[in-house]
């Protein structure tokens, strides 16, 4: 009854969003106040309904209701709560339902919090967010239809993919989702604009909330997934430039690009027509990339669901949204003149640069994604675009980022001048590369890799540190630090952002360059040294687990004949899906992780074991939680609030 | 996000990437032949490379890599070699050959005309006026950004 329920309200929910995405529409171009007050109620009801829908399915799945087939086709009974529930989404029909529940929950939210917004804005952009809403609503009780009953329930489930029963990925879709469709937020603020034909100061401040909070969400996402594959996967790589990785970074790539150009809309009235255009662009690629992951297309061998109906529908949903939109543009753009002039030397050029440095490698990720099908349609040739293609291709562009950032972020707005701003920055530059220099003495190995990236990530953090420090003005170091301290929230959001990116950029230098790897056949009782330390193979037995089960060895971690830890990598079977996984056993550290796999017993008796010591392993991860902070720092920033403008307190510092 | 990588394991005997008895005595050619390793596709995984593939068609790749490399190949015909019985398909690093040009120049290209038209347009640009806004709209974004 309840499964009947939310199937039920799920359809409502459609006739909602179709009331939305017309009525304050039409309430917006004739000027008629009633028509447009409609938007904020159905957009609230819209979530409701949904949320009713999301909840019945969540039962289902906890309840064990094997009278649902995506029930019976991803849970079972023996599973954790936990994973019951995470279950909802670890299938295409419940991921999709999630989709539009934090769709609408971004509409809603715009509704309950935009009470400053001009009230036809508001309409248009609560119609556009209907819009999409009625285009995935169609799309999931079409063809991705969650609710559908079996006539006879079998006795038990078929089980959730086992490598989906972990914590890191029960929590990595939902925060990908909230990203991906974030965005879409930042796309209805710009088509209302279009329609509109205005963009001003005002719109730019509205927009950047809402596409800060998706980036942070698509951050922490995809912090979530790489660190999942880095544990779960059993070799430590942490990121694979598979297209559904791809998909998951070309949005976030544009919405950082997104975030910085509606800084100069807001502070400087220039790059307008570019901004909207980015805001487009951004959700345009949320919806390739739910194209990539659901239709399959780009032959990556995914768990969800690849048929071609699916693909086709969102291809449609794609052209149309897209098409609009761009259309719109091309119409409306002209219209959009800048008001703010500035120079060649200024942090407005900087930010340019900035943007155009990635959207191209935004574009190098997508051209190099989508190749394989382009080569394939147009000459016939089955080739592949593999991680090394993307590493050649795509990192030149983010260390030209890296080199320009602390720069940039010091350059005054409107003109500025190298000399000014350099001097700032000697110090910073000194204490890099001499760390540089100093990691490159040490080394054992000639690779550059290592010390280029330990400068240039110093190079970042150093000049995030300069920024805070520049702009505590002058006089005497108390009055400096004192300062510091109370600079605004988003100086020092940005400052953590951008030091972040560093300790990221040094992380995957590092640990690609100093890697240790050990491959070899060991009895039970020996002992063999890695690194500096030495690991003994204690036992390996046979576990029962709750729903699997493993071999589990027990190695002892050793150094300088002190015992350092003891881990417990497993080899596991689950017998309900039939399919094996191995989980690594770690030891992390804030230097270096330890990280031991066991693998098969070999024909001369003994086991497999591979071990790795991974240096800075941590910081990559860090790095990426440093980004969000900071952008979580900006969004907590009194002039930044979502609802900035609900509060009528005189102004402070100019924003930055 | 990385499914694709485990479902390989499906196809695949449950087994570690790089097998302790392939590894070769030279570690000078060990090497070389892990980083080749890195460049080739398990045609099976699909994306995976054959270094990290559990599947038993990347330990083949890999003992023929490892043969080759052995023989006397250099790194160039050693790679030549398998794509020659296996296709471009198996190679993760795109040649330049022909149309992959396009691929391969399509980033540069981008940069030199995004940067040509951001200067273009940063030179021609004057400060022309808006639309003057209406005293009412005037007075409602100061207040907004007053805030």
């Amino acid at each position: 009854m309840i499964v009947e329920l939310g199937h039920f309200t799920l359809i409502l929910a459609l006739a909602v969003a179709l009331v939305q995405s017309t009525v304050p529409l039409i309430g917006a171009e004739k000027r008629w106040a009633g028509w447009m007050a409609v938007a904020g109620p159905a957009a609230t009801l819209q979530f409701l309904l949904i949320g009713f829908s999301f909840a019945a399915l969540t039962y289902a799945f906890v309840t064990s209701d094997f009278s649902l087939r995506l029930v019976v086709m991803n849970s079972h009974t023996l599973k954790p709560l936990i994973y019951k529930i995470s279950g909802v989404w670890g299938n295409h029909e419940g991921s999709l339902l999630l989709w539009v529940l934090i769709l609408a929950l971004f509409g809603a939210s715009a509704a309950w919090f935009g009470g400053n917004l001009p009230v036809a804005l508001r309409a248009r952009v609560l119609a556009v967010q209907g819009m999409i809403g009625v285009a995935f609503l169609l799309f999931l009780l079409l063809t991705s239809n969650p609710f559908l009953r079996l006539a006879e329930p079998p006795f038990d489930g078929e089980d959730l993919n086992p490598l989906l029963q972990d914590p890191g990925l029960a929590f990595h879709p939902p925060f990908l989702y909230l990203g991906y469709v974030g965005l879409s937020m930042a796309f209805s603020f710009a088509v209302a604009a279009l329609i509109e034909g205005r963009v001003d100061a005002a719109w730019g401040r509205w927009v950047r909330p809402w596409t800060l909070a998706a980036w942070v969400f698509l951050t922490i996402g995809i912090a979530l997934g790489s660190w999942w594959a880095y544990y779960e996967l059993g070799w430590g790589g942490f990121w694979f430039w598979d297209p559904v990785e791809n998909a998951s970074f070309m949005p976030w790539l544009i919405a950082a690009a997104l975030l910085h150009s509606a800084i100069v809309v807001e502070k400087r009235e220039a790059l307008k027509a570019w901004t909207i255009l980015l805001a487009i662009l951004a959700f345009g690629f949320s919806l390739i990339g739910t194209f990539i992951v659901r239709s399959g297309v780009l032959t990556s061998v995914h768990a969800f669901a690849n048929d071609p109906e699916r693909g086709v529908f969102i291809l449609l949903i794609l052209a149309v949204f897209m098409g609009g939109a761009l259309t719109l543009f091309a119409l409306r753009a002209g219209a959009m003149e800048a008001k703010g002039v500035f120079s060649m030397v200024s942090r407005e050029s900087a930010l340019v640069l900035n943007n155009l440095l990635l959207a191209v490698a935004c574009f190098v990720v997508f051209i190099g994604t989508i190749w394989p099908l382009v080569a394939e349609m147009l000459w016939d040739r089955k080739l592949s675009v593999g991680a090394p293609f993307f590493n050649a291709a795509f990192t030149p562009f983010m260390i030209g980022l890296a080199l320009v950032l602390p720069i940039g972020a010091l350059m005054p707005w409107k003109r500025g001048q190298g000399g000014r701003v350099l001097p700032h920055l000697r110090a910073a530059l000194v204490l890099s590369l001499a760390l540089g220099a100093l990691a490159f003495a040490m080394q054992t190995g000639r690779s550059a890799l290592g010390p280029v990236g330990l400068a240039l990530g110093a190079w970042v953090v150093f000049g995030a540190a300069t920024e805070l420090w520049v702009r505590s003005g002058r006089g005497n170091l108390a009055g400096r630090l004192g300062r510091i301290t109370r600079l605004p929230r988003a100086d020092w959001g940005k400052a953590t952002s951008h030091a972040g990116l560093g300790v990221t950029i040094f992380a995957v230098a590092a640990i690609n360059a100093w890697a240790l790897e050990d491959i070899r056949v060991v009895q039970v009782g020996q002992s063999f040294p890695i690194g500096a330390y030495e690991v003994t193979l204690a036992d390996v037995r046979d576990v029962q687990g709750p729903n699997y089960l493993s071999t589990m060895a027990e190695l002892q971690v050793t150094r300088d004949g002190q015992a350092v830890t003891t881990l417990y990598p497993e080899k596991r079977l689950y017998p309900v899906a039939g399919m094996p996984t191995t989980e690594a056993g770690i030891a992390y550290g804030f230097w270096r992780d330890i990280y031991l796999v066991i693998g098969d017993p070999q024909e001369g008796g003994g086991w497999a074991v591979r071990s790795y010591i991974k240096p800075f392993a941590n910081w990559i991860w860090g790095g990426a939680l440093l980004m969000a902070f900071g952008g979580m720092l900006s969004l907590s920033d009194r002039r930044y609030r979502i609802a900035a403008g609900a509060r009528r307190t005189p102004a402070g510092v100019p924003a930055e | 996000m990385r499914l694709a990588l485990g479902l390989c394991a499906l196809l695949a005997t449950p087994a570690l990437a790089v097998q302790p008895d392939e590894v070769l005595a030279d570690p000078a050619l060990e090497a070389r032949a892990r980083a080749l390793s890195q460049n080739l596709r398990c045609l099976v995984c699909r994306n995976e490379n054959i270094d990290d593939s559990n599947a038993d068609l990347a330990r083949d790749l890999r003992l023929l890599v490892r043969e080759r490399l052995v023989a006397g190949d250099t790194d160039a015909e050693a790679l030549d070699f398998i794509v020659e019985r296996y296709g471009e398909y198996v190679l993760l690093t795109p040649t330049t050959g022909g149309s992959n040009i396009i691929l391969w120049l399509a980033g540069p290209a981008l940069l030199l005309g995004g940067a040509g038209l951001a200067l273009a347009t940063l030179r021609r640009r004057k400060s022309a006026p808006d639309a003057p806004l209406t005293p009412d709209e005037q007075a409602r974004l100061a207040e907004i950004l007053r805030d």
